[in-house]
């Protein structure tokens, strides 16, 4: 007999018998009836409690605000989406200020050592954002590769205002996660941090030492 | 991992251990105010909320997935397989190691790279490998620093809880190098920049699992640091390894269990990264692994699923409150247990994963003051199962019968005798009054201490007369007094 098989036929002949079927009330987790407004104000409060930075702007004038945030850091680079809207804009404005334009077109395995030590930022847009935990959702896909949001030590993410759920649960449904998983799904809340010596708080320890969100409004 | 299962040794060393842990005024400094913050960021984040709704969801949501256990198991293996990962069963410890090795060698993989995974130190994995001659490397940082320091995890979140920043600068300093500093952010920063290396030069990402979805086929990993992103995208093969229970039905399941999780476990309404994966890299995908694996542990599971008792232990979501709020653990901390998992959930997993024989001194590491069972965010009730285990331990009763390995182990001959002595005494009446009146008569002869008893109490002296002699002697007065009056 396989393990497998080893394993399920013990779990089919349990010697106590069948178990309960416990009725599941969402109560608690559902009726958070929250405006637009509402949402957003949770959102950007949730996400600054764990050292995310929020820039709230218009469509007109978020180039400014994303120049403005890596021309502050001395960044010299900007890894940025090929295909997706926000790296079009980016590219078509010719922004003075912005730094030099990178862009993730080839597998990690040809520029991974660059990828690792020569990039400071990484632009990427979301799937929207949950109000309740402060986090963003990502779709990581072939324009918008997995380590764009992970390895350089600045991740920029821009989400648009009428993108934010109350709740996970929220979210999930409202986009029918179920009906059909990306290979990568991200919830993404501050950036990458640790306690584990002495319960001291560091950033930056695997992933993006700073999360910069452009809520579009 | 120098990860050993407890020893008949190690079982007789842990009062010993306790007894020193108790000594150690930095351990006890550490692990007490690591994990009084904890309690308080606990109690913070569940601010405005429900929770014991919300614990009841959480308990009824593992209740229904392990109620369709074998099934969810079959789907969860279908939606995988279709999805394009490879899945593979383990009976026991030794069985998923060597899985593991062998998809290791199939790829002639020398060097493997963890993410946080308690199975795996269950399973010994890192023995294993660096016995067959592949590298093990932790990267969860305090993981990293408790391989570094050839120890094991004091704490299933915070690995490193037992060390301060002076005794880990010191550790990194004298194996990788590291300036020696009082700086968290210039040692993390440090640990940062070598890891990056070995994530590179890695041929194969180790992780474990928080939920299974079936539905969907998604292995969901909760972390802070990144290194659980980096552990399952950067190598060209991902192996995902998982106790059998830690299967869902959907993603509407995984709602309340992680709500639950990242709070009851530190304070957090969510962690860092909450990372799905259900694939392997697919074409056009410029990054993540061309492989990924899923290899399901038993591992003594299927033993426990037999029971209904002993079932809600399979419930655990792994976060690690019981042990914050248990007197008895942030007082010796995690190493005096011995085990892979300390704590009450150690206390109550250890026994029936290894047996009681090598685990008889966890069920009794407890005051059974019910704080583990009270923050418990999927209501095992720890209470009863430490009691239960501990009636296994002396072999059951005739309505409970004991069904763990190694029941009865406790069990002396004196003692058993003594009791079917007093059985039989209490089975007869009047052998029964002889013998407390001779107790009674014969009552000086009662030593005066009665061992670890009496050494803060005072012995209770047994009295002059029994109470039947005193409820007869009331009796004769109540009936002489009423005869003078009528």
């Amino acid at each position: 007999m396989t393990s497998r098989e080893d394993i399920l036929q013990r779990l089919r002949n349990r010697r106590d018998g069948e178990l309960p079927m416990p009725e599941l009330d969402y109560g608690s987790m559902t009726g958070r009836d929250w405006s637009a407004a509402q949402k957003l104000d949770l959102f950007q409060a949730m996400i600054e409690t764990v050292h995310g930075e929020v820039h709230r702007a218009t469509d007109e004038e978020w180039l400014d605000t994303l120049a403005g945030i890596l021309k502050q850091r001395q960044a010299r680079n900007l890894l940025t989406p090929l295909k997706h809207p926000i790296g079009a804009e980016i590219r078509a404005s010719g922004h003075p200020d912005l730094p030099e334009l990178l862009s993730y077109g080839e597998p990690v395995e040809h520029w991974q050592r660059e990828l690792f030590n020569d990039v400071d930022a990484a632009i990427t847009s979301t799937r929207g954002a949950i109000a309740e935990t402060g986090s963003l959702i990502l779709w990581p896909g072939i324009d918008e590769p997995r380590l764009m949001s992970l390895v350089p030590p600045i991740h920029i993410a821009v989400l648009e205002a009428d993108q934010i759920f109350a709740t996970f649960l929220e979210a999930m449904e409202l986009q029918r996660w179920s009906a059909g998983m990306p290979t990568n799904a991200l919830l993404i809340s501050g950036p990458s941090k640790t306690a584990d010596i002495e319960q001291t708080l560091a950033y930056g320890v695997h992933g993006p030492k700073e999360l910069i969100v452009i809520v579009r409004q | 991992m120098n990860q050993h299962n407890p020893t008949a040794s190690q079982v007789q060393s842990f009062h010993p251990r306790a007894r020193e842990a108790l000594q150690n005024d930095q351990l006890r400094g550490n692990f007490r105010r690591a994990m009084d913050g904890l309690m308080g960021k606990r109690k913070a984040a569940f601010e405005g909320w429900d929770l014991e709704s919300l614990r009841t969801l959480g308990a009824a949501v593992r209740q229904r997935a392990l109620a369709r256990l074998p099934d969810l198991l079959e789907q969860l293996e279908s939606q995988l397989t279709s999805n394009g990962i490879q899945v593979h069963w383990a009976t026991d410890a030794d069985e998923a190691c060597r899985i593991i090795r062998d998809i290791c060698v199939a790829r002639e993989a020398r060097t493997v790279i963890k993410g946080k995974s308690m199975v795996s130190e269950e399973m010994e994995l890192n023995h294993y490998l660096e016995a067959e001659g592949i590298e093990a490397l932790e990267s969860d940082l305090g993981e990293y620093i408790v391989q570094m320091a050839e120890q094991t995890p004091s704490h299933i979140i915070m690995p490193a809880i037992h060390m301060n920043t002076d005794e880990i600068s010191e550790l990194l300093h004298r194996k990788t190098g590291t300036d020696r500093s009082h700086d968290v952010n210039y040692l993390t920063a440090s640990a940062r920049q070598q890891l990056r290396e070995k994530f590179m030069n890695a041929d194969v990402g180790v992780s474990g699992v928080n939920f299974a979805v079936a539905e969907t086929g998604t292995l969901c990993l909760v972390e802070n640091e990144g290194n659980g992103r980096m552990t399952t995208t950067v190598p060209p093969c991902h192996i995902a390894v998982t106790g059998i229970e830690k299967v869902v039905p959907s993603l509407a399941d995984v709602a309340p269990l992680l709500a639950l999780l990242t709070r009851s476990a530190t304070g957090q309404h969510l962690t860092t990264y909450f990372n799905m994966i259900s694939r392997p890299r697919q074409p056009g995908e410029p990054d993540g692994p061309e492989a990924v694996h899923l290899v399901l542990v038993d591992n003594g599971r299927s033993g426990i699923y037999q029971d209904d008792e002993l079932i809600d232990t399979l419930r655990c979501i792994r976060c690690g409150a019981c042990m914050n709020h248990c007197p008895v653990y942030t007082r010796v901390g995690g190493h005096v247990y011995g085990t892979t998992y300390p704590g009450p959930i150690g206390s109550i997993l250890m026994p029936h994963l290894l047996g009681l024989d090598e685990t008889r001194h966890m069920p009794t590491a407890s005051s059974l003051c019910g704080a583990c069972g009270e923050v418990c965010p999927v209501k095992i009730p720890i209470p009863d199962l430490l009691v239960r285990l501990r009636r296994e331990s002396v072999d059951g009763d005739s309505v409970h019968p004991g069904v763990v390995k190694g029941h009865g182990v406790k069990r002396g001959r004196w003692e058993s005798l003594a009791w079917r002595g007093w059985q039989w005494m209490h089975a007869n009446p009047g052998l029964y009054r002889t013998g407390t009146r001779m107790a009674a008569r014969f009552r000086a002869l009662q030593p005066a201490s009665a061992g670890a008893w009496t050494r803060v109490r005072t012995a209770p002296r047994l009295a002059p007369k029994t109470l039947h002699q005193l409820m007869k002697q009331r009796a004769d007065s109540n009936s002489s007094d009423n005869g003078g009056s009528r």
